[in-house]
């Protein structure tokens, strides 16, 4: 292209728009939701949030960042999901776990994520999204299942984070 | 990493990893010095000084030269532990529960059907459901069938039409594991498999025609009626969503076990309990039931690629001689009875990407192979071979009869998909002669040659180490993968 601005430039460019891409902007906060873990025969995310609501629901995003380009998926229908466990982190695989269950039983993808409230290891929540439709999502990888290995949430700084693998 | 576990030479194919902290016994892997170099990369090393902290393990916490890191007991571990006071762990057996492989030979030769393969691989790829989502129509299954496929395994489908007798004589535990408790699996795990019987599923799985392309044990192959230039099949698959569902399941279920019987665990996902109490007895059974779906699918599997190659070449089964050389678990725990320092112990053996690998005269082989051994079937990645071997007596004295599985990965999907960008991966394999079919473009990308090991140089090992004798290499010449 005729631009007097060399290559390098432009690819500096989109380096950064995609990086930004990944980060979420909220008001003056500029804070990254997820990142992928690269494992030899899995898969794993760490993914951040400023209260914990927000960590499961950036968890979940994850968890169908795996599956499909999430941005390829339409908020066309709605769900309620509520998982209790013994302790915060089997809750994270018990929700991600009941994603995996609604994906591999009704092919739902979901999206939209409502996290409304997470009490003593209670979590409730409305998630929103269609069911897969392969004209339309690529399935880039199919997820067996949610592994406690490595797994944690845990408080850092002034926000949550979690580490979670998956056995794909 | 585990390059700051000690680990010392034993000989050229084996090292172990001294008793250290709360370790119960030694480490012992197979492995030569390059691939050790690369097993010490990730922590799978560490994984397998964690396994020898479990109650009531029995001999060393072994691993198999296509050891890597898993969550838990690595990939390609061996253990076992007592029944009367040792453990099991649902970890120790994997989330695909019996996935394991099957070999069929023919009486094809690879020249005559050369120029046939693309409409054969197309139409195996019409025919067996894979990929999200596929299934055929003309298996349903009631929910009081499903259970009695649970219980009877590959029996159901023959009963059912699918393959004969004859087949059940060549599955390992003639492809149904005793004391499958239908009672004991969940109402997810019915609904997570119901409509995934007798479907591929993706990632490592596959159906692959091939031919033999080398025989390094004549009379052996003979025996298992291989020979050179031969077409065989090969396939691939496990129990789908219904055994992730059950082992997740249990995994919850021996959690808080582990801590109701105060079980001190060097990571979470050892969880276990003791072989004896409720919840073990209960995953066992539970266990049983996803083998037994497994080795349904591949009997079913099996049945519809003799029916395709029958419509491709317009021969009938006779003529076709698709016979079942050997089915295989590589995801398994099993009660067997193993002479220990002289004396014969009742054991519960974990085989985690690992292979039974019975010598001659075993009880537990088919009739027709008692001179031989039990065969092995080791798949390698779709670019390059799998081996056929047999079990030895030196495999029984030191890993209970058990070997490698496959060739184990040394690259993530991640990297793989990245290596792979750009390369056209499917003309790649089509100009060195094997046409592949994959339901997911990502699949094949992340399943290129470099993700793997060399499953001939974890072959080797095994061979010299003598835990296994080969028998043969296959060649791929066409794939299909979900």
């Amino acid at each position: 292209m005729a631009c007097k601005h060399d290559k390098t430039a432009h690819i500096c460019i989109r380096v950064i728009w995609a990086t930004a891409c990944q980060y979420l902007t909220e008001g003056n906060l500029l804070s990254k939701k997820y990142e992928f873990i690269d494992h030899t025969a899995d898969l794993g995310f760490k993914a951040y949030g400023t209260g914990l609501e927000e960590l499961f629901a950036h968890a979940a995003e994850a968890f169908f960042e795996t599956l499909v380009e999430l941005e390829s998926i339409k908020e066309r229908e709605e769900r309620s999901i509520e998982v209790e466990a013994d302790a915060l982190d089997d809750l994270m695989v018990s929700w991600l776990g009941e994603l995996l269950y609604l994906y591999d039983t009704e092919g739902l993808l979901f999206k939209g994520f409502q996290v409304k409230q997470i009490e003593d290891n209670r979590l409730a929540a409305n998630v929103r999204g269609e069911i897969l439709d392969l004209a339309r999502h690529e399935i880039k990888t199919e997820i067996k299942a949610v592994t406690y290995h490595k797994l944690y949430v845990k408080k850092v700084g002034g926000g949550w984070e979690t580490q979670v693998i998956f056995d794909i | 990493m585990s390059t700051d576990i000690e680990i010392q030479k034993l000989d050229d194919f084996r090292w172990i990893i001294p008793k250290k902290g709360k370790m119960r016994t030694e480490g012992l892997v197979y492995a030569d010095d390059r691939m050790l170099a690369v097993i010490r990369k990730d922590a799978s090393l560490e994984q397998v000084a964690n396994v020898a902290c479990l109650p009531g393990i029995v001999g060393r916490s072994m691993a198999m030269p296509d050891i890597h890191w898993g969550y838990g007991f690595p990939i390609g571990g061996v253990a076992a532990f007592d029944t009367e006071d040792g453990i099991v762990s649902p970890g120790g057996v994997g989330y695909d529960i019996n996935c394991g492989v099957r070999l069929l030979r023919s009486d094809l030769d690879a020249v005559d059907i050369k120029n046939e393969i693309p409409t054969l691989v197309d139409t195996l790829f019409k025919n067996i459901p894979c990929g999200v989502g596929s299934r055929r129509k003309d298996l349903k299954l009631s929910a009081q069938q499903m259970k009695d496929m649970l219980v009877k395994g590959a029996g159901w489908a023959v009963s059912h039409g699918y393959g004969s007798a004859d087949d059940l004589e060549h599955i390992e535990d003639k492809g149904r594991i005793p004391g499958a408790n239908p009672e004991h699996v969940s109402d997810k795990a019915y609904r997570r498999g119901k409509d995934q019987i007798a479907t591929l599923g993706s990632g490592n799985h596959f159906v692959e025609v091939g031919y033999v392309e080398e025989v390094y044990d004549e009379a052996v192959a003979k025996v298992l009626s291989l020979h050179k230039g031969q077409v065989t099949v090969i396939v691939h698959t496990g129990s789908r969503g219904f055994g992730h569902q059950v082992c997740d399941d249990y995994i919850k279920v021996l959690l808080k076990a582990s801590d109701k019987y105060k079980i001190d665990l060097p990571d979470k996902q050892l969880c276990c309990a003791p072989v004896q109490s409720k919840e073990s007895r209960r995953y066992l059974a539970a266990m049983a039931c996803a083998a037994n779906f497994a080795f349904c699918n591949r009997q079913v599997i099996a049945h519809w690629v003799r029916e395709t190659f029958q419509e491709i070449f317009q021969v009938g089964p006779k003529e076709l001689g698709l016979d079942l050389v050997y089915d295989v678990c590589h995801n398994i725990a099993k009660i067997e009875t193993h002479e220990v320092d002289g004396k014969k112990r009742k054991l519960c053996v974990h085989r985690k990407g690992a292979t039974r690998a019975f010598p001659p005269h075993s009880k537990l082989i088919p009739e027709d192979y008692k001179e031989i051994g039990q065969p092995v079937l080791i798949p390698g990645d779709m670019g390059r071979y799998s081996y056929v071997l047999v079990g030895t007596e030196t495999a029984l004295k030191e890993t209970f009869g058990s070997t490698c599985h496959g060739a184990g990965r040394v690259m993530s999907r991640h990297k793989a998909k990245k290596i792979a960008r750009g390369r056209a991966i499917v003309r790649e394999l089509e100009d060195r002669g094997i046409y592949v079919r994959g339901a997911g473009k990502g699949t094949i990308m992340e399943e290129i040659s470099e993700a793997y090991k060399d499953v001939r140089d974890v072959v080797n090992v095994v061979h010299r180490a003598g835990i296994g004798k080969k028998v043969a290499r296959l060649k791929p010449m066409g794939v299909i993968k979900g």
